[in-house]
């Protein structure tokens, strides 16, 4: 290519290039550096707060504290139930409308995918008030049956934000399934019947492997968005403040730190760390699938 | 893969060898229509539910059965939260499409040249520019959000528009939709052909490249819009007067209220949560040509 015409190219990208060093790499940046200072109070602290260099111990006070430890683990924990139940019913949901004439197939996932049109925090309070013991549906319903259901017991809010993730995420992740299942060659199938392979066979052993690729993109994305899990637990503790602590998830801690607390320097130093867990989890579960399908 | 290659082949593939649906046995078809009215009716009872419950008052809307109607109130409701706190919910709805509409816009135009230049042109440090894009798929919204919080309130942006526009502007997972959709819609050959005819690279651009992206372009602003409607985090932080709130900020300040001053709000809430739908299925219903090649383009990432 012609040098001049690089250059010119190059332009193209240059308001981006300026922008992202502004709004990406400069916040990152000024994150870090805050991190690793402590704000102190001088003498009796009438003379106000001094910054002072305080190395890695932000970041050491952060590895110790098991309230941020705490809620890195549950969110952990919780994932790892959540998401093979959101994209086993996502992948379940594609295989059917896959064995479906075309024109039922797309009215199907018209419906499945409304939820997925409702912004999330409208998501959480539509369900938030299906759970409300005074207005809700769901607690006159579970008395029919002898239920006596509190979704906002401690051991009932993950069950309870579980199924509105699980309610907003399984069209969208359905949808990307059964567009790689559209793209498995049909001649494979008709000669899997000629040899006398059961309809479900062929589900497990032609489509499933072929549509692995969407599975592992549908998994990480899931995992990236669920360690930062906010919105949610956010609009739940309006509801129930006395389970969902303000410490309940990793963002919550860092926000309450920094808006609650005004210790922006713990606060930067967290959301540095959660960025290395963010990065590491995704790199295990990246290693993870990759090795599987060798 | 390109959009180009997959598309036609699946079609014709489907039009010679689908199975036809008759082949399962009947008793599994059956059972497949089962689970997805089952799938289907899950999906869509919440939002019914938030459609009957918006036209009730606020007897019925505790005693009623909430699954079916009981007496017409929508209006009475829809004057109520127009008028709530005098009528700050338009401002919201404003808010919410000013900062979706023009963010969205100018973040698209920015991703769209951004795409071609990287998609186009190979010039140094190209690479780099594209591994930043990719990796900061991976960056947490907190890591960003709090240093510009402080970066903001130093230049006085915080609890203005700009705070919700600005960040707008700079969207990678756009510039890397723009970067694929060049890739598949405009040709090298092309691009040669107007630089013979003495076009200028920015005339290429605007009126060659912009012209033949339209899909891609409109794909990538739905799903900006999208994004930014729903954006709450960053709201949240970066707005602190109500008069400069997004809508989903109004209702998750309105749903805490019932807590803390015993005003029940509950009608109230429900009623703007519905409202704030509109605006969304309505784009998304206009332009489902655009989205479903969007949602599935994600794939590709």
């Amino acid at each position: 290519m012609i040098r001049s015409l690089r250059w010119k190219g190059a332009a193209f990208t240059v308001p981006f290039q300026l922008g992202f060093v502004f709004l990406y790499l400069l916040p990152i940046g000024y994150a870090v550096y805050e991190s690793l200072y402590r704000e102190q109070q001088s003498g009796l602290g009438l003379g106000g707060a001094t910054e002072r260099f305080a190395g890695l111990d932000n970041y050491r006070h952060g590895f110790t504290d098991s309230a941020f430890m705490g809620s890195v683990l549950r969110v952990v924990l919780f994932a790892c139930v959540q998401i093979p139940v959101m994209l086993l019913v996502s992948l379940v949901l594609a295989l059917f409308l896959d064995s479906l004439a075309s024109k039922a197939a797309s009215r199907f996932r018209i419906m499945l995918l409304v939820p997925y049109m409702i912004p999330g925090v409208v998501a959480a309070i539509v369900w938030i008030n299906l759970y409300s013991p005074d207005v809700g549906p769901l607690t006159p319903l579970g008395k029919v049956f002898g239920f006596d259901w509190n979704f906002f017991a401690p051991s009932m809010v993950w069950p309870s934000i579980g199924n509105l993730l699980t309610w907003h995420g399984v069209g969208y992740n359905m949808v990307i399934i059964y567009s790689a299942l559209q793209g498995v060659p049909r001649e494979l199938f008709e000669a899997a019947r000629l040899d006398g392979a059961s309809e479900r066979r062929i589900a497990l052993s032609i489509k499933i492997p072929y549509v692995r690729g969407a599975l592992v993109l549908t998994g990480m994305l899931s995992i990236i968005q669920m360690l930062q899990i906010f919105n949610e637990p956010a609009l739940f503790r309006n509801v129930t403040p006395q389970t969902v602590t303000d410490s309940f998830t990793p963002i919550m801690i860092i926000y309450n730190q920094a808006f609650n607390a005004g210790n922006y320097h713990y606060a930067a130093a967290l959301s540095v760390l959660l960025a290395l867990i963010l990065g590491v989890a995704s790199f295990l579960f990246y290693r993870l699938t990759s090795r599987e399908a060798d | 893969m390109t959009l180009t290659e997959e598309r036609p082949r699946t079609r014709q593939v489907r039009r010679f060898s689908r199975p036809d649906p008759t082949s399962g046995s009947r008793g599994g078809q059956r059972f497949l229509l089962v689970g997805l009215v089952l799938a289907s009716a899950y999906s869509l009872f919440p939002v019914w539910w938030l459609l009957v419950a918006a036209t009730k008052n606020r007897t019925d809307l505790y005693q009623s059965n909430g699954l079916w109607f009981s007496g017409m109130h929508l209006w009475d409701n829809l004057h109520e939260v127009f008028t709530y706190q005098d009528g700050i919910f338009l401002r919201w709805t404003a808010n919410s499409l000013l900062y979706a509409g023009v963010g969205s816009l100018a973040g698209t135009l920015l991703a769209l040249a951004t795409g071609y230049g990287l998609a186009r042109f190979d010039f140094p440090g190209r690479g780099i520019v594209f591994a930043c894009v990719v990796g900061s798929f991976l960056i947490p919204i907190a890591l960003l959000t709090l240093p510009l919080y402080l970066l903001f309130s130093k230049i006085g942006l915080v609890d203005t528009a700009w705070a919700m526009l600005i960040p707008c502007l700079i969207n990678p997972f756009s510039v890397y939709l723009a970067k694929v959709y060049t890739e598949a819609t405009i040709p090298f050959e092309l691009l040669e052909a107007a630089r013979i005819d003495g076009a200028g690279e920015l005339r290429i651009f605007f009126s060659i490249v912009l012209r033949m992206m339209t899909t891609g372009g409109a794909t990538v602003f739905l799903l900006a819009f999208v994004n930014t409607w729903n954006a709450f985090f960053l709201p949240l932080t970066l707005l602190r007067g109500k008069e400069n709130w997004t809508l989903n900020l109004g209702l998750y300040n309105w749903s805490g209220t019932r807590l803390e001053s015993g005003v029940d709000l509950t009608g109230l809430v429900l009623t703007g949560a519905l409202l704030s739908i509109v605006p969304m299925a309505v784009m998304m219903v206009a332009m489902r040509r655009y989205w479903r090649t969007g949602v599935t383009l994600g794939a590709l990432k």
